[in-house]
């Protein structure tokens, strides 16, 4: 850094006096899985992130308080930081007969949701509940369910879809923000690009199969033994933007596709009502084009056609399905 | 009389509300569970395609991920007549302990430990004493030295020196109820942080054969990760030898590390083995299956009900009957037609109508509707599910596994068999249990290891597989012990499509309110009677509560006995 050693211990000494950001991680019509994946992290460890990184102020899946001090602290936190704390949703909100079907302290969750948004430096939406909706928000959704991005349209939201998300995703993107004091680049519907930027299917190592009209035809079969593509068999990784077949899962142990399963499109939106999950992919229209994704495998230039076509449905289906706003730029983003 | 208000319940999953109504000497007299979420997976499963039903089922949970997409492709088998193949049956097995040795942990640690250990006091120890305790209790563990305890204290220090004490502040340290000494402290703490850093490894094991944790993937007819022995992109070797290490770990965790802390906290609480009894009635399904699903006999996990604590009697269940399992809504926001006030899972309807207070309310109306939890009652009993059931119901029933563990552990603290029927039995029966769980693993990785030599690679059963096999109409059910107690999954099939779907979940049966005739539910019989030593800062209520391990988002609440407030909340 070119200073003098004698100024180091000092530069140590600042950084670790810099107060930690805090944190308010609230829980709506969630499963936790998100947490659970968040405790997953290998690099870094959530012991690290928790103890050094953020002050994890309001969680009550972790908290030692309850009942009254845990609210107090909440709103605590938000009288004393405005415009300063981050805050991270798990779940979403029902919105059908005022919230009643998830309420904290007596308070909808509509309602304390509303009300932390509003002097939060950033909202972090953990997981396809808080991105898109999730399971309770499939047909007929018969809470109301709606994903945070509707119920906050004028906030700055990054949208960290997947059911869950990766737990490296996670810490990756609250690290990320840390270290640079500004959000990492966001994709048209908030997502971080840099794990979100491109889908399963151009990655993934199975794709030499699907190229080559290799299919698992059904399980375990030869074709399964042999790691052969899964299309056939209703994979979603042509529709599916997430890092599974990069970052992989736990560690890097495995994900869905190495382990003999194919993709369910758990990060994209409407997934749950995009299925059978075990029908291929011909259920999804592919405008303007006629043949059908059985047929393409077969031959590279229809395999390029199919390609665009995936990518096209899935666009228009994303922006058919929730009308989200342009996210911001990272630029716009002020600390 | 005092009303303490305990919402929301933190360290459990989902959103738990309590209330408890204090006498003039601070025991609780009465006390009403609210479960405040609801989110209508049953309703939205109608019309779905039977085989998907898994996935959606499985984000019932995410902290027992696995329990509820097991239970559904049994459900969905069950209805179709599949019978899965050996290696997959095992496979199952073997992903299901592994969650009983990862929850079990993440629960005693990191959702549990804090009602027992003071944190604050840990700055108070002395390491070289805490590593003298750490090598007396487990003189296994290799990392029971004065550097490592003087590391961890600095750590900590360091945290609360900060001023920003996050997950950790407001809490109840100081208050009277703690009574481990400050060695006793630090060294449970440190291994709150060991347990938090290897937790992420055993769960590999659902990684390798599901594919991602938490929620892994299921498939109805096996398991979908194919078996090569001689493949490269499949299980194979490489594969096995890495689910055969973390089982390893997972025992000399589960020894060195869970059992030692589990016996050394106890032996400083013994007043709360006279604590937190309850009901008296408990009840477990069964599971892990040996031969098939159907055969009952050979199950790891016996079935059976016992009931009113009589150890000499247990007595047979059966899912299928209309006249066993049943649940009402008599205080539960839900509506029944007319003339029906018990409904078996096949019959069952889900039809929300809230009538609680409009929020923001301050306390609920325990004569009225206050949950939306329904009540599942078993020929009208009311329940106790989970791992003390599960260890009453082995225990009772003769097995020798269950005796020698319970036994073993009878015998270190001195304690009698009445000893269980308590808060802490409940918390010792889940370390118990896992004792079990990993010898269990590993009988079950040298099961699967065996079925591979004899030369059945065998993982799936796909001949009913396309629905045009299926007949247009069938109906199953699908069971599984899960973590937290007994759970069942109940679907009728019309024309190949989901025509209606039940879930009887364990936290229903434990955190249930009332029902028509006026029995109380697990949690809310087992916070009678229990002294409250400063009602501001309930840990009392928060060591109950959480000795069941909930899984839902809760609120506790105490009312009078004839239902008036009695006192202004005391705590909300």
């Amino acid at each position: 850094m070119g200073l003098e050693a004698v100024m180091v211990p000092r530069v140590v000494e600042a950084m670790e006096k810099k107060p930690r950001i805090p944190v308010l991680w609230l829980h709506g019509l969630e499963c936790t899985c998100c947490s659970e994946s968040f405790i997953r992290s290998a690099h870094p460890v959530a012991q690290d992130v928790v103890l050094n990184m953020i002050s994890l102020d309001y969680d009550d899946t972790l908290q030692a308080a309850a009942g009254f001090q845990v609210e107090e602290i909440r709103k605590r936190i938000i009288k004393e930081y405005p415009g300063e704390y981050l805050l991270a949703v798990e779940g979403n909100a029902p919105t059908r007969d005022g919230g009643v079907y998830c309420t904290v302290g007596g308070d909808t969750f509509l309602n304390i949701l509303t009300e932390t948004a509003e002097k939060a430096k950033a909202i972090v939406a953990w997981g396809s509940c808080a991105s898109n909706g999730c399971v309770q928000a499939a047909k007929p959704n018969p809470t109301g369910a709606k994903p945070i991005h509707e119920l906050l349209p004028h906030h700055t939201i990054i949208n960290v879809p997947g059911c869950p998300p990766i737990g490296e995703v996670m810490t990756g993107v609250l690290t990320y923000i840390l270290t640079f004091g500004a959000l990492p680049e966001l994709d048209r519907v908030g997502r971080p690009k840099m794990f979100y930027g491109q889908r399963l299917h151009d990655k993934c190592y199975r794709r030499p199969f699907f190229d080559a009209g290799m299919f698992v035809e059904a399980w375990d079969d030869e074709g399964a033994r042999k790691g052969w593509c899964l299309y056939k068999m209703g994979c979603r990784g042509p529709t599916t933007y997430n890092s599974c077949s990069t970052v992989k899962w736990n560690n890097g142990v495995s994900w869905p596709i190495g382990s003999g399963h194919g993709c369910i499109g758990c990060a994209e939106a409407n997934f749950w009502d995009n299925g059978p999950f075990y029908n291929r992919l011909t259920t999804i229209p592919v405008p303007g084009i006629e043949s059908t994704p059985d047929q393409i495998g077969k031959t590279l230039t229809v395999v390029a056609a199919a390609g665009c076509a995936a990518h096209l449905t899935s666009h228009l289906l994303r922006k058919a399905g929730t009308k989200q706003k342009e996210a911001p730029a990272a630029e716009e983003t002020k600390s | 009389m005092k009303r303490v208000v305990v919402d929301p319940i933190t360290r459990i999953e989902g959103h738990l509300r309590v209330e408890a109504m204090l006498n003039d000497r601070g025991v609780i007299e009465n006390a009403m569970s609210s479960g405040t979420m609801w989110r209508g997976i049953e309703l939205i499963l109608e019309g779905r395609d039977p085989r998907d039903a898994w996935a959606f089922c499985e984000r019932i949970c995410g902290v027992c991920t696995t329990v509820h997409a097991l239970a559904s492709v049994r459900a969905v088998e069950n209805a179709l007549g599949i019978k899965v193949p050996p290696n997959a049956e095992i496979i199952r097995n073997i992903m299901f302990l592994t969650q009983y040795v990862q929850d079990h942990i993440i629960h005693f640690y990191h959702l549990h430990a804090l009602d027992w250990v003071d944190i604050v006091s840990a700055l108070k120890a002395n390491p070289k004493a805490t590593a003298d305790l750490a090598q007396t209790v487990s003189p296994s563990w290799p990392t029971s030295t004065p550097g490592y305890f003087t590391d961890v204290q600095n750590t900590i220090k360091k945290f609360v020196e900060s001023g920003q004490l996050g997950i950790f502040q407001n809490a109840y340290w100081g208050h009277p109820a703690y009574k481990l000494p400050p060695e006793a402290n630090l060294m449970a703490v440190a291994h709150y942080l060991e347990a938090l850093k290897w937790q992420k490894e055993i769960i590999k094991i659902h990684t390798i054969f599901g594919g991602k944790n938490p929620h892994p993937n299921y498939l109805v007819g096996g398991v979908a990760s194919p078996i090569a022995m001689n493949g490269d992109n499949a299980i194979n070797m490489e594969r096995l030898n890495l689910v055969r290490d973390l089982i390893s770990e997972a025992k000399r965790v589960v020894d060195g590390l869970y059992i030692p802390d589990l016996l050394a906290v106890a032996s400083f609480y013994p007043e709360w083995t006279k604590i937190g009894g309850g009901l008296g009635n408990y009840m477990t399904y069964g599971d892990l299956p040996q031969n098939g699903i159907d055969d009952l006999s050979h199950f790891r996990i016996p079935r059976g009900i016992v009931l009113n604590k009589n150890l000499a009697d247990v007595l047979p269940l059966d899912l299928a009957d209309a006249g066993q399992v049943r649940e009402e809504v008599t205080h539960s926001w839900y509506t029944y037609p007319e003339g029906k006030d018990a409904l078996h899972p096949w019959d069952g309807i889900t039809e929300p109508k809230y009538s609680g207070p409009k929020p923001p309310y301050k306390e609920l109306d325990e004569n009225g509707k206050y949950s939306w939890l329904k009540s599942p009652r078993w020929k009208g009993n009311a329940m106790e599910v989970g791992p003390l059931a599960r260890m009453i119901v082995g225990y009772a029933s003769g097995n020798t596994e269950y005796k020698d563990v319970v036994n073993d552990a009878l015998g270190r603290l001195k304690l009698p068999a009445t000893a269980l029927f308590s808060t802490l039995g409940r918390t010792a029966a889940r370390g118990l249990e896992t004792k079990l769980a990993v010898q269990w693993l590993q009988d079950e990785y040298d099961h699967l290891i065996a079925n591979l030599k004899s030369g059945d690679t065998s993982t799936a059963e796909t001949s009913k597989w396309n629905p045009s096999t299926w007949s247009e109409d069938a109906k199953g059910f699908g069971f599984s012990e899960a973590p937290r107690g007994s759970l069942g999954h109940w679907v009728k099939i019309h024309g190949g499509k989901i025509a209606s779907y039940q879930i009887v979940v364990p936290s229903t049966w434990n955190a249930s309110p009332k029902d028509a005739k006026g029995q109380h539910g697990a949690y809310e019989a087992a916070l009678m009677g229990t002294p409250m030593a400063d009602p501001q800062r309930p840990v009392e209520i928060l060591r109950t509560i959480h000795s069941f391990d909930p899984c839902l988002a809760c609120a506790s609440h105490v009312i009078g006995p004839d239902g008036r407030t009695l006192a202004e909340v005391v705590v909300r």
